[in-house]
């Protein structure tokens, strides 16, 4: 225990910047960005260190483990501590702030660099309270990062977004909250089901807890509510193409690619974990909703002329996978949850933030506004093309190995559910395909030519991501094998054991 | 002479005083008139520097008085022995009693300064320089020249000061009476005194005089149902009535909880007798309001735990249905309301009904725990309330306070601090984690969760969707600090002096303090949640 605060120390340093940035004189605004680059970097290389730390074959669930009362009279602590899973999701947060950073670089014009502090801020305040919700394992702590994590997001929203950002931001916060605060009631009833007492908020104490069928159900809801939202699915998704459209790209990255993480994640180690009997109650309806989000989330994907829009259609028919996977509930389609999870954050973000790089020098999200550019800016028009590819999961990238892991997963358990959201793979490519033929392909247009292709610091967002795209498409090992022993100790856990093979029984009988 | 005392009847028995007990109260009281003394003998020009001076001394007095005496001496003072032989206090120096009244002492010194802020004039900026001219005549204009001011609102604020004390300690129902009308008729005086808008203000006033004289006197009936029911006004022997009750007279108890709890819940601003509360918020000078906010619940729930718990908590069955409803009606209505409201002061109104209404779930509880959150709360509540009136006061837009909604337009741009802490009190008003909002609502949920009935659990979720509610009205004016562009160029932040800056920091710091690290502060709640019966 006596050991050094590794996630106190990645979840802080984030803070420590982003107030520096606050208290920043305007003479050295303009330098507000490299100060921020320069905290996410080095809290990225700490990430990688803790992360060496980290033991998968551990019989220790929770490593990097920290503990310390913080409101005894609540019951609560302040509890860090990281499985598989969370330690993925943290360092696919800290990977992506740096990027996102780099791709924000030029997002204010040059009369507004006295407001480049303030955002910067915002997106680094923002790192730490993503560190702390996946690192928390006490769950009045989660609940509070949870909650204080929108506040960034709004502003910058609201502050740096496009025209109608007061109304997506007004929407999308009132979304999450009313999703938060429905959990808040949920959060304090499980307490008061619990053993109480200084400590009584932990998850560890509040796992297996015999509690009435009924009770379990609605805090069971309670929680499901908020995740669903914040996922986001179909019906509670309609905040998520305005928040994202209006929002910068390295905005919309953050908040789709990190944020909205935290509802799948926290179906797994809320959900599940704690009420594994309401889960089972629940999962005919959460299963059929994830594959309505999938083909409908696909299908309002073909129809968009907004490119920001598409993305985060997108978006809800991949979380539509994530959650299927997760309610199905075999090791093979949590493994590709999980998977998905971390890749669906690496390829949102190629779309979004090369998209970010078309918009600005087209002057426009309108999908019919371009044509013909892949002869203007043959660069981005290529990184275009394989963040493209990754989304719709071609094999070789690595969305392809989650999307399968998910439906062989997910197979074993629901035939005919797997086969419709297998679908969803052909609308994808219909989708992405349209898309890139529409902007990219036909006549040269003469208006845009001289556009400049990609720059030095665009091709240093563009280089980690298509790298993490083919590592991860091609030796998803090293993380597979950090995400596989947390998912088998929590079916364990669950008591919930893989359907035997049909194919087993089959080779043994004799026509 | 020796005579005459040899002649007292037997039966009188000489009442005990614990004067250290009393001290924290003795001391307000005492300051209060010497203030009207300072008022009526040292000359003009140095009479607003020495009311400063002393009220300020008074309340830190008290304060250190009430840390060094009081605390140790726990227990009923202030009290006759009864035929019985049982000490009854009129006063009674308890948890609770301590805590609110330690509460009241830290707003109070908080308030003093922004009802001293002069903004570089002669006497205070808030208050009229003669409140019995009539608006815009002459002889207000003759005042005005002359250099006249109503330095007698200190003394004023003093008594009010007291009798906030001696709400939630008194033992009996004449003494909370008394100490009602003492908290209550300085305020209405204060209420009608602002600079500027003086009809609005003097509208107030009325308002206030005549709505609060009305509930004194549901409160007063109640006194004497009670009185009629158990034969005493004293809280404890009500309790034994109730414990053993006589046969014929149980008619008059619950009609009498009900109209003592209408004269209570209307000082809370409670649904259905909030009606004071926007115009009396939006007349009032703001320093006044803020104080109000702050103080008058305090006081007001420090009364009715005492009362509800103390008196009649043998009753609970009668009385807890209707303070749920009451409590329903007004998260509902306060919540609702908000929403449409285009003047902060109005707005802060109907949101301090809304956090009643969340108070009011601490109360219905009915346990330690729930007398702890509420206790918590209104400490969390009035310390963000005199923050935020605070920073209202030095928003002006020509001279005059700048409180329609519009005028905030693009505030965050030109004055990005006074907007940024005003954002963040907004989001402890709303009860977003991290300020001392999210910890006092938690306090106050967690009790009514932990009883597992399905109307206390209906209750907490109607209380989070109210929240839900109310985040709109804050997210709304955050909206328009930050992100729409400024329409009226006039609207300026007006340098205060030192001492306002000073009460909106230590408020705005303790908001975080009490959201970030509470554990301090619980633990003190707690400890004072036990009522001496």
């Amino acid at each position: 225990m006596n050991q050094f605060p590794w996630l106190t120390v990645i979840g802080a340093l984030p803070a420590v910047g982003a107030l520096v940035l606050w208290l920043l004189p305007a003479s050295v605004a303009g330098r507000a960005k490299q100060i921020a680059l320069g905290f996410s970097l080095v809290t990225l290389l700490l990430t990688v260190l803790a992360a060496l730390q980290y033991n998968a074959s551990s019989t220790e669930r929770f490593q990097l483990v920290e503990q310390h009362p913080w409101i005894p009279q609540f019951g609560v602590s302040y509890a860090l501590g990281v499985d598989g899973i969370a330690l993925v999701l943290i360092l696919m947060s800290v990977i992506l702030v740096p990027i996102c950073l780099l791709a924000a670089w030029r997002d204010l014009p040059a009369d507004q660099v006295g407001r480049e502090p303030h955002y910067f801020a915002l997106m680094l305040s923002l790192e730490t309270f993503m560190v702390g919700v996946f690192a928390a394992t006490d769950v009045f702590l989660f609940y509070v990062f949870f909650e204080a994590m929108l506040i960034p997001v709004y502003f910058l929203i609201g502050q740096f977004g496009g025209a109608r950002r007061q109304y997506a931001a007004m929407k999308f916060l009132l979304f999450s909250l009313a999703g938060g605060l429905i959990m808040l009631a949920a959060v304090i009833a499980l307490y008061t089901q619990g053993p109480g007492g200084a400590d009584g908020f932990l998850v560890s104490k509040l796992t297996g807890l015999a509690m009435p069928e009924s009770t379990e159900r609605l805090i069971f809801l309670g929680f499901f509510l908020a995740f669903a939202v914040k996922a986001p699915m179909v019906p509670v998704h309609t905040w998520l193409p305005d928040a994202a459209t209006e929002s910068r790209p390295a905005t919309a990255t953050l908040l789709v690619g990190v944020l909205d993480k935290v509802g799948t994640y926290g179906m797994i180690r809320f959900c599940l974990e704690l009420f594994p009997g309401a889960s089972q109650w629940a999962t005919p309806v959460v299963i059929v909703l994830a594959v309505v989000s999938i083909i409908y989330g696909a299908l309002l994907a073909i129809g968009q002329t907004d490119i920001m829009r598409l993305i985060a259609f997108t978006s809800i028919s991949h979380f539509g996978f994530i959650v299927l996977g997760i309610f199905a509930v075999t090791t093979t389609s949590w493994a590709g949850s999980s998977l998905y999870m971390l890749n669906h954050g690496f390829s949102t973000a190629g779309l979004f933030l090369f998209a970010g790089m078309l918009i600005s020098r087209r002057g426009s999200k309108r999908i019919p506004d371009f044509g013909g550019w892949q002869r203007i800016v043959p660069g981005l028009a290529g990184i275009w093309l394989v963040a493209g590819l990754s989304s719709l999961a071609l094999p070789g990238l690595g969305s392809f190995i989650s999307e399968f892991l998910v439906l062989a997963g997910t197979f074993q358990r629901y035939q005919v559910l797997t086969v419709i959201a297998t679908t969803g793979i052909i609308l994808a490519a219909l989708y992405i395909l349209l898309m890139y033929q529409r902007m990219m392909t036909g006549p040269k247009p003469e208006s845009a030519v001289g556009t400049p292709d990609l720059s030095l610091r665009e091709k240093w967002v563009a280089i980690p991501l298509i790298a993490l795209f083919l590592v991860l498409g091609f030796y998803p090992k090293p993380v597979l094998d950090v995400i596989n022993p947390t998912v088998k100790t929590i079916l364990t856990s669950v008591n919930i054991s893989d359907p035997a093979p049909a194919a087993g029984t089959a080779e043994g009988s004799s026509k | 002479m020796t005579a005459l005392l040899t002649a007292t009847p037997a039966a009188f028995t000489t009442a005990t005083v614990d004067v250290v007990a009393l001290l924290p109260l003795l001391i307000v009281f005492g300051g209060a008139l010497l203030g009207v003394l300072v008022e009526a003998f040292v000359p003009r020009a140095s009479r607003f520097q020495t009311q400063v001076v002393l009220t300020v001394v008074v309340l830190v007095g008290a304060l250190v008085a009430l840390a060094v005496g009081a605390v140790n001496h726990r227990g009923t003072t202030a009290g006759t022995a009864g035929s019985d032989g049982i000490l009854r206090g009129a006063v009674v120096i308890d948890g609770p009693a301590l805590f609110i009244q330690s509460i009241i002492l830290l707003f109070a010194l908080l308030a003093v300064f922004t009802y001293a802020e002069r903004l570089g004039g002669v006497g205070s900026d808030t208050f009229t320089p003669m409140g019995a001219a009539v608006p815009g005549s002459a002889r207000e204009a003759e005042a005005l020249r002359a250099g006249a001011m109503t330095a007698e609102v200190f003394p004023l604020f003093l008594f009010s000061v007291a009798g906030m004390m001696l709400f939630p300690s008194a033992g009996d129902l004449l003494t909370m009476f008394v100490a009602l009308e003492v908290l209550s008729l300085p305020l209405y005086i204060m209420c009608g005194l602002s600079r500027r808008r003086r009809l609005l203000s003097q509208e107030a006033s009325l308002k206030y005089f005549l709505l609060g004289a009305f509930s004194s006197a549901f409160f007063l009936f109640g006194v004497a149902l009670l009185y009629g029911y158990a034969g005493s006004v004293y809280l404890p022997a009500i309790a034994a009535a109730i414990s053993s009750p006589v046969a014929g007279l149980g008619g008059l108890l619950v009609p009498g909880i009900l109209l003592i709890a209408v004269g209570l819940l209307f000082k809370v601003g409670a649904v259905p007798f909030h009606m004071w509360t926007p115009d009396v918020y939006q007349g009032a000078p703001t320093p006044v309001t803020g104080f109000m906010a702050a103080g008058t619940k305090a006081a007001a729930f420090g009364a009715i735990l005492r009362f509800f718990y103390v008196g009649v908590d043998q009753a609970v069955w009668d009385w807890r249905p209707v303070l749920m409803v009451i409590a329903a009606l007004t998260m509902v209505v306060g919540a609702v309301l908000s929403v449409t409201q285009t003047d902060m002061k109005r707005l802060l109104a109907y949101s301090s009904i809304a956090h009643a209404g969340f108070v009011l779930l601490g109360v219905t509880a009915v346990s330690r725990d729930g007398i702890s959150g509420t206790l918590f709360y209104v400490l969390a509540y009035g310390l963000t309330s005199l923050a935020a009136f605070g920073i209202i006061a030095l928003v002006r837009e020509n001279g005059s306070e700048a409180t329609h909604l519009s005028q905030w337009a693009g505030l965050g741009k030109r004055h990005p601090w006074t907007a940024g802490v005003y954002a963040f009190l907004l989001l402890a008003f709303a009860g977003i984690p991290l300020t001392s909002g999210f910890t006092a609502k938690f306090a106050v949920f967690a009790p009514m969760l932990a009883l597992h009935t399905a109307g206390s659990t209906a209750l907490v979720v109607l209380a989070l969707l109210c929240s839900a509610i109310t985040v709109f009205v804050y997210a709304r004016i955050i909206v328009l600090m930050y992100f729409t562009e400024p329409t009226h160029d006039d609207v300026a932040v007006v340098d205060a002096s030192g001492g306002t800056i000073a009460t909106i920091a230590v408020g705005s710091v303790l908001t975080l303090v009490l959201g970030v690290a509470p554990a301090f502060v619980l633990n003190l709640a707690a400890q004072a949640s036990q009522f001496i019966r």
